[in-house]
Protein backbone atom coordinates (compact mmCIF):
# COMPACT_ATOMS: atom_id res chain seq x y z
CA UNK A 1 0.00 0.00 0.00
CA UNK A 2 1.73 3.07 -1.25
CA UNK A 3 -1.09 5.52 -0.56
CA UNK A 4 -1.19 7.25 2.79
CA UNK A 5 -4.77 7.71 3.99
CA UNK A 6 -5.89 10.51 6.29
CA UNK A 7 -8.65 8.42 7.84
CA UNK A 8 -9.96 4.87 7.77
CA UNK A 9 -13.47 3.44 7.94
CA UNK A 10 -14.49 -0.22 8.05
CA UNK A 11 -17.90 -0.86 6.52
CA UNK A 12 -17.69 -4.65 6.51
CA UNK A 13 -19.86 -4.75 9.65
CA UNK A 14 -22.93 -3.17 8.03
CA UNK A 15 -25.17 -3.91 5.03
CA UNK A 16 -26.78 -1.75 2.33
CA UNK A 17 -27.88 1.02 2.61
CA UNK A 18 -25.85 1.62 5.76
CA UNK A 19 -22.63 0.76 3.93
CA UNK A 20 -22.57 4.03 2.02
CA UNK A 21 -24.05 5.96 4.94
CA UNK A 22 -21.09 4.95 7.09
CA UNK A 23 -18.60 5.61 4.29
CA UNK A 24 -20.19 9.01 3.57
CA UNK A 25 -19.99 9.97 7.23
CA UNK A 26 -16.33 9.05 7.15
CA UNK A 27 -15.46 11.30 4.23
CA UNK A 28 -17.50 14.21 5.65
CA UNK A 29 -14.93 14.65 8.37
CA UNK A 30 -12.11 15.19 5.87
CA UNK A 31 -10.95 18.31 4.01
CA UNK A 32 -11.00 18.43 0.20
CA UNK A 33 -8.00 16.57 -1.20
CA UNK A 34 -7.59 14.32 1.83
CA UNK A 35 -7.83 10.56 1.39
CA UNK A 36 -10.20 8.10 3.04
CA UNK A 37 -9.36 4.40 3.20
CA UNK A 38 -12.48 2.23 3.16
CA UNK A 39 -12.55 -1.49 3.89
CA UNK A 40 -15.57 -3.13 2.33
CA UNK A 41 -16.94 -6.51 1.35
CA UNK A 42 -16.89 -7.82 -2.20
CA UNK A 43 -20.18 -8.00 -4.07
CA UNK A 44 -22.85 -5.36 -3.51
CA UNK A 45 -20.74 -2.90 -1.41
CA UNK A 46 -17.87 -3.05 -3.92
CA UNK A 47 -20.30 -2.41 -6.77
CA UNK A 48 -22.19 0.45 -5.16
CA UNK A 49 -20.01 2.32 -2.68
CA UNK A 50 -17.28 3.48 -5.11
CA UNK A 51 -20.00 4.50 -7.59
CA UNK A 52 -21.82 6.52 -4.93
CA UNK A 53 -18.55 8.26 -4.01
CA UNK A 54 -18.09 9.24 -7.67
CA UNK A 55 -21.68 10.53 -7.83
CA UNK A 56 -20.85 12.90 -4.98
CA UNK A 57 -17.70 14.19 -6.68
CA UNK A 58 -15.06 12.13 -4.87
CA UNK A 59 -12.27 10.34 -6.77
CA UNK A 60 -11.63 6.64 -6.30
CA UNK A 61 -7.86 6.45 -6.67
CA UNK A 62 -7.12 2.83 -5.89
CA UNK A 63 -8.90 -0.46 -5.25
CA UNK A 64 -7.01 -3.36 -3.66
CA UNK A 65 -8.19 -6.96 -3.31
CA UNK A 66 -7.31 -8.14 0.17
CA UNK A 67 -7.83 -11.76 -0.91
CA UNK A 68 -10.20 -12.55 1.96
CA UNK A 69 -13.47 -11.43 0.45
CA UNK A 70 -12.79 -7.81 1.37
CA UNK A 71 -11.41 -4.91 -0.63
CA UNK A 72 -9.73 -1.69 0.36
CA UNK A 73 -10.67 1.43 -1.56
CA UNK A 74 -8.84 4.76 -1.41
CA UNK A 75 -10.97 7.82 -2.10
CA UNK A 76 -9.85 11.43 -2.52
CA UNK A 77 -12.40 13.88 -1.19
CA UNK A 78 -13.87 16.15 -3.91
CA UNK A 79 -11.20 14.85 -6.29
CA UNK A 80 -13.45 14.87 -9.39
CA UNK B 1 -22.45 13.32 19.64
CA UNK B 2 -21.84 10.07 17.79
CA UNK B 3 -24.36 8.47 15.45
CA UNK B 4 -24.85 4.78 16.24
CA UNK B 5 -25.05 2.02 13.63
CA UNK B 6 -28.76 1.71 14.47
CA UNK B 7 -29.28 5.44 13.84
CA UNK B 8 -27.32 5.14 10.58
CA UNK B 9 -29.84 2.54 9.48
CA UNK B 10 -32.91 4.42 10.76
CA UNK B 11 -31.91 7.66 9.05
CA UNK B 12 -30.03 6.09 6.12
CA UNK B 13 -32.39 7.42 3.44
CA UNK B 14 -31.82 11.02 4.51
CA UNK B 15 -28.16 10.79 5.58
CA UNK B 16 -27.45 9.61 2.02
CA UNK B 17 -28.98 12.81 0.61
CA UNK B 18 -26.52 15.38 -0.67
CA UNK B 19 -26.58 18.32 1.71
CA UNK B 20 -27.72 16.24 4.68
CA UNK B 21 -25.13 13.61 5.60
CA UNK B 22 -24.12 12.70 9.11
CA UNK B 23 -23.55 16.36 9.96
CA UNK B 24 -27.09 17.25 8.94
CA UNK B 25 -28.51 14.32 10.87
CA UNK B 26 -26.65 15.50 13.97
CA UNK B 27 -28.18 18.95 13.51
CA UNK B 28 -31.64 17.35 13.39
CA UNK B 29 -30.94 15.23 16.47
CA UNK B 30 -29.86 18.34 18.34
CA UNK B 31 -32.77 20.49 17.11
CA UNK B 32 -35.68 21.61 19.29
CA UNK B 33 -39.01 22.26 17.62
CA UNK B 34 -42.19 23.49 19.29
CA UNK B 35 -45.54 22.48 17.78
CA UNK B 36 -48.48 24.53 18.98
CA UNK B 37 -51.66 22.55 18.36
CA UNK B 38 -51.74 18.77 17.92
CA UNK B 39 -54.74 18.70 15.59
CA UNK B 40 -55.07 18.49 11.81
CA UNK B 41 -51.80 20.30 11.08
CA UNK B 42 -49.84 19.31 14.16
CA UNK B 43 -50.52 15.58 13.73
CA UNK B 44 -48.62 14.96 10.49
CA UNK B 45 -46.06 17.66 11.30
CA UNK B 46 -45.16 16.05 14.62
CA UNK B 47 -45.05 12.55 13.13
CA UNK B 48 -42.74 13.47 10.25
CA UNK B 49 -40.49 15.57 12.47
CA UNK B 50 -40.25 12.68 14.91
CA UNK B 51 -39.52 10.24 12.11
CA UNK B 52 -36.79 12.55 10.79
CA UNK B 53 -35.08 12.44 14.17
CA UNK B 54 -35.72 15.90 15.58
CA UNK B 55 -34.18 15.51 19.02
CA UNK B 56 -36.64 17.55 21.06
CA UNK B 57 -40.29 18.12 20.13
CA UNK B 58 -42.50 20.30 22.33
CA UNK B 59 -46.25 19.78 22.03
CA UNK B 60 -48.78 22.37 23.20
CA UNK B 61 -52.49 21.56 23.41
CA UNK B 62 -54.97 21.89 26.26
CA UNK B 63 -57.65 19.75 24.64
CA UNK B 64 -58.73 16.12 24.87
CA UNK B 65 -59.18 13.81 21.90
CA UNK B 66 -62.74 13.87 20.54
CA UNK B 67 -64.34 11.39 18.12
CA UNK B 68 -64.86 14.20 15.58
CA UNK B 69 -61.09 14.89 15.56
CA UNK B 70 -60.16 11.52 14.14
CA UNK B 71 -61.19 12.30 10.56
CA UNK B 72 -57.99 14.36 10.23
CA UNK B 73 -55.90 14.30 13.43
CA UNK B 74 -53.92 11.20 12.57
CA UNK B 75 -51.55 11.27 15.53
CA UNK B 76 -54.51 10.21 17.72
CA UNK B 77 -56.38 6.90 17.67
CA UNK B 78 -59.88 5.74 18.52
CA UNK B 79 -58.58 4.35 21.82
CA UNK B 80 -57.39 7.84 22.76
CA UNK B 81 -60.85 9.45 22.84
CA UNK B 82 -61.17 11.48 26.03
CA UNK B 83 -57.43 11.50 26.72
CA UNK B 84 -55.27 14.64 26.64
CA UNK B 85 -54.06 15.23 23.09
CA UNK B 86 -50.50 15.98 24.19
CA UNK B 87 -50.24 12.58 25.87
CA UNK B 88 -51.84 10.72 22.99
CA UNK B 89 -49.50 12.48 20.54
CA UNK B 90 -46.48 11.82 22.74
CA UNK B 91 -47.24 8.09 22.73
CA UNK B 92 -47.58 8.00 18.94
CA UNK B 93 -44.36 9.93 18.46
CA UNK B 94 -42.40 7.78 20.87
CA UNK B 95 -43.72 4.68 19.15
CA UNK B 96 -42.43 6.03 15.82
CA UNK B 97 -39.05 7.09 17.17
CA UNK B 98 -37.82 6.59 20.73
CA UNK B 99 -34.86 8.91 19.97
CA UNK B 100 -37.17 11.91 20.37
CA UNK B 101 -37.48 13.75 23.68
CA UNK B 102 -41.14 14.85 23.76
CA UNK B 103 -42.01 17.75 26.06
CA UNK B 104 -45.73 18.29 26.69
CA UNK B 105 -47.54 21.48 27.67
CA UNK B 106 -51.21 20.81 28.40
CA UNK B 107 -52.17 24.47 28.36
CA UNK B 108 -54.21 27.07 26.50
CA UNK B 109 -51.59 29.43 25.13
CA UNK B 110 -52.11 33.05 26.07
CA UNK B 111 -50.22 36.30 26.43
CA UNK B 112 -49.14 35.25 29.89
CA UNK B 113 -47.51 31.89 29.11
CA UNK B 114 -46.48 31.68 25.45
CA UNK B 115 -43.08 33.33 25.75
CA UNK B 116 -42.21 31.12 28.69
CA UNK B 117 -43.21 27.99 26.78
CA UNK B 118 -40.94 29.02 23.87
CA UNK B 119 -38.13 29.87 26.27
CA UNK B 120 -38.59 26.65 28.29
CA UNK B 121 -36.27 24.68 26.00
CA UNK B 122 -35.15 27.64 23.89
CA UNK B 123 -36.85 26.12 20.85
CA UNK B 124 -35.12 26.66 17.48
CA UNK B 125 -38.26 26.74 15.33
CA UNK B 126 -41.97 26.98 16.08
CA UNK B 127 -44.93 25.56 14.16
CA UNK B 128 -48.25 27.36 14.38
CA UNK B 129 -50.66 24.44 13.96
CA UNK B 130 -53.57 26.21 15.67
CA UNK B 131 -57.10 26.73 14.44
CA UNK B 132 -57.98 30.29 15.41
CA UNK B 133 -56.88 33.83 14.62
CA UNK B 134 -56.26 35.23 18.12
CA UNK B 135 -53.65 32.54 18.82
CA UNK B 136 -52.12 32.93 15.36
CA UNK B 137 -51.45 36.61 16.07
CA UNK B 138 -50.20 35.73 19.53
CA UNK B 139 -47.70 33.22 18.13
CA UNK B 140 -46.55 35.69 15.48
CA UNK B 141 -46.00 38.46 18.00
CA UNK B 142 -44.22 36.16 20.46
CA UNK B 143 -41.89 34.89 17.73
CA UNK B 144 -41.14 38.41 16.49
CA UNK B 145 -40.48 39.68 20.02
CA UNK B 146 -38.26 36.68 20.84
CA UNK B 147 -36.71 36.71 17.33
CA UNK B 148 -37.67 33.09 16.68
CA UNK B 149 -38.46 31.63 13.23
CA UNK B 150 -41.85 30.02 12.79
CA UNK B 151 -44.16 28.47 10.24
CA UNK B 152 -47.71 29.80 9.99
CA UNK B 153 -50.46 27.67 8.50
CA UNK B 154 -54.22 27.52 8.28
CA UNK B 155 -56.72 25.16 6.68
CA UNK B 156 -60.43 25.50 6.05
CA UNK B 157 -62.80 23.78 3.66
CA UNK B 158 -60.77 22.64 0.66
CA UNK B 159 -58.02 25.24 1.01
CA UNK B 160 -54.90 25.75 3.01
CA UNK B 161 -52.13 28.30 3.31
CA UNK B 162 -48.70 28.55 4.84
CA UNK B 163 -45.84 31.02 5.17
CA UNK B 164 -42.55 31.07 7.04
CA UNK B 165 -41.17 33.87 9.17
CA UNK B 166 -37.47 34.15 9.84
CA UNK B 167 -36.29 37.26 11.74
CA UNK B 168 -34.75 39.78 9.36
CA UNK B 169 -35.64 37.74 6.27
CA UNK B 170 -39.04 39.02 5.17
CA UNK B 171 -42.48 39.83 6.46
CA UNK B 172 -44.16 38.52 9.58
CA UNK B 173 -47.78 37.34 9.66
CA UNK B 174 -48.89 40.73 10.96
CA UNK B 175 -47.18 42.53 8.05
CA UNK B 176 -49.67 40.71 5.83
CA UNK B 177 -52.76 40.45 8.03
CA UNK B 178 -52.70 43.46 10.34
CA UNK B 179 -55.29 42.33 12.90
CA UNK B 180 -57.54 39.34 13.52
CA UNK B 181 -60.85 39.45 11.66
CA UNK B 182 -63.98 40.17 13.70
CA UNK B 183 -64.75 37.02 15.66
CA UNK B 184 -68.00 36.36 13.77
CA UNK B 185 -66.63 37.11 10.28
CA UNK B 186 -64.87 33.83 9.65
CA UNK B 187 -66.35 30.37 10.14
CA UNK B 188 -64.31 27.90 12.13
CA UNK B 189 -63.48 24.37 11.00
CA UNK B 190 -66.36 23.24 13.18
CA UNK B 191 -68.84 25.43 11.29
CA UNK B 192 -67.36 25.20 7.80
CA UNK B 193 -65.77 21.78 7.75
CA UNK B 194 -62.37 20.80 6.45
CA UNK B 195 -61.11 18.04 4.21
CA UNK B 196 -58.91 15.89 6.44
CA UNK B 197 -56.05 15.58 3.96
CA UNK B 198 -55.55 19.35 4.04
CA UNK B 199 -53.89 18.98 7.42
CA UNK B 200 -51.64 16.32 5.92
CA UNK B 201 -50.62 18.44 2.96
CA UNK B 202 -50.11 21.74 4.74
CA UNK B 203 -48.84 20.29 8.03
CA UNK B 204 -46.27 18.26 6.12
CA UNK B 205 -45.17 21.43 4.30
CA UNK B 206 -44.64 23.03 7.72
CA UNK B 207 -42.50 20.08 8.80
CA UNK B 208 -40.55 20.41 5.53
CA UNK B 209 -39.83 24.07 6.30
CA UNK B 210 -38.67 23.22 9.82
CA UNK B 211 -36.32 20.50 8.56
CA UNK B 212 -34.92 22.79 5.82
CA UNK B 213 -34.39 25.58 8.34
CA UNK B 214 -32.50 23.28 10.72
CA UNK B 215 -30.38 21.88 7.86
CA UNK B 216 -29.89 25.28 6.21
CA UNK B 217 -31.03 23.83 2.89
CA UNK B 218 -32.90 25.33 -0.05
CA UNK B 219 -35.31 28.24 0.00
CA UNK B 220 -37.90 28.81 2.70
CA UNK B 221 -41.37 30.32 2.28
CA UNK B 222 -40.08 33.60 3.67
CA UNK B 223 -41.69 36.47 1.80
CA UNK B 224 -44.27 34.16 0.25
CA UNK B 225 -47.71 32.87 1.15
CA UNK B 226 -48.32 29.47 -0.40
CA UNK B 227 -52.00 28.85 -1.06
CA UNK B 228 -53.30 25.41 -1.93
CA UNK B 229 -56.72 24.65 -3.39
CA UNK B 230 -57.54 20.95 -3.28
CA UNK B 231 -60.46 21.27 -5.72
CA UNK B 232 -58.59 23.00 -8.54
CA UNK B 233 -55.29 21.36 -7.50
CA UNK B 234 -53.50 24.71 -7.67
CA UNK B 235 -50.51 25.67 -5.57
CA UNK B 236 -50.16 29.46 -5.73
CA UNK B 237 -47.15 31.29 -4.31
CA UNK B 238 -47.97 34.90 -3.55
CA UNK B 239 -45.02 37.23 -3.06
CA UNK B 240 -45.23 39.34 0.08
CA UNK B 241 -43.26 42.33 1.27
CA UNK B 242 -42.35 43.53 4.70
CA UNK B 243 -44.56 46.30 6.02
CA UNK B 244 -42.34 49.03 7.43
CA UNK B 245 -45.32 50.20 9.46
CA UNK B 246 -46.05 46.74 10.87
CA UNK B 247 -47.23 47.09 14.45
CA UNK B 248 -44.86 44.42 15.74
CA UNK B 249 -41.89 44.05 13.35
CA UNK B 250 -41.96 47.50 11.71
CA UNK B 251 -39.64 50.44 12.24
CA UNK B 252 -41.71 51.93 15.03
CA UNK B 253 -43.50 48.98 16.64
CA UNK B 254 -46.51 49.76 18.80
CA UNK B 255 -46.81 46.18 20.04
CA UNK B 256 -44.06 45.51 22.54
CA UNK B 257 -45.85 42.91 24.63
CA UNK B 258 -48.33 40.16 23.85
CA UNK B 259 -52.04 40.81 23.46
CA UNK B 260 -54.89 38.38 24.13
CA UNK B 261 -57.58 38.95 21.51
CA UNK B 262 -61.07 37.81 22.32
CA UNK B 263 -61.79 34.29 21.14
CA UNK B 264 -64.99 33.58 19.25
CA UNK B 265 -67.50 32.33 21.80
CA UNK B 266 -68.13 28.89 20.32
CA UNK B 267 -64.44 28.37 19.72
CA UNK B 268 -63.01 29.47 23.01
CA UNK B 269 -60.47 26.73 22.80
CA UNK B 270 -57.35 26.04 20.82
Amino acid sequence: MSIKADDFVDITDVVCPVTFVKAKMGIEELEDGQILEVKLNEGEPLLNVPRSFKDEGHKVIEVNDNGDGTFTVFVEKSGL
Amino acid sequence: MEITNEQMERYSRQIILQGVGGKGQKKLLQAKILIIGTGGLGSPASMYLAAAGIGTIGLVDFDNVDLSNLQRQIVHSTNDIGRPKVLSAKESITAINPDVDVVTYQKIVNAGNLKNIIKDRDYDFILDCTDNFPVKFLINDACVLLQKPFSHAGILGFKGQTMTYVPGRGPCYRCVFQTPPPSDAVPSCKQAGVLGVLGGIIGTLQATEAIKYILGLGNLLTGYLLIYDALTMDFRKVKLSRNKKCAVCGEKPTITKLIDYEQPKCEAKR
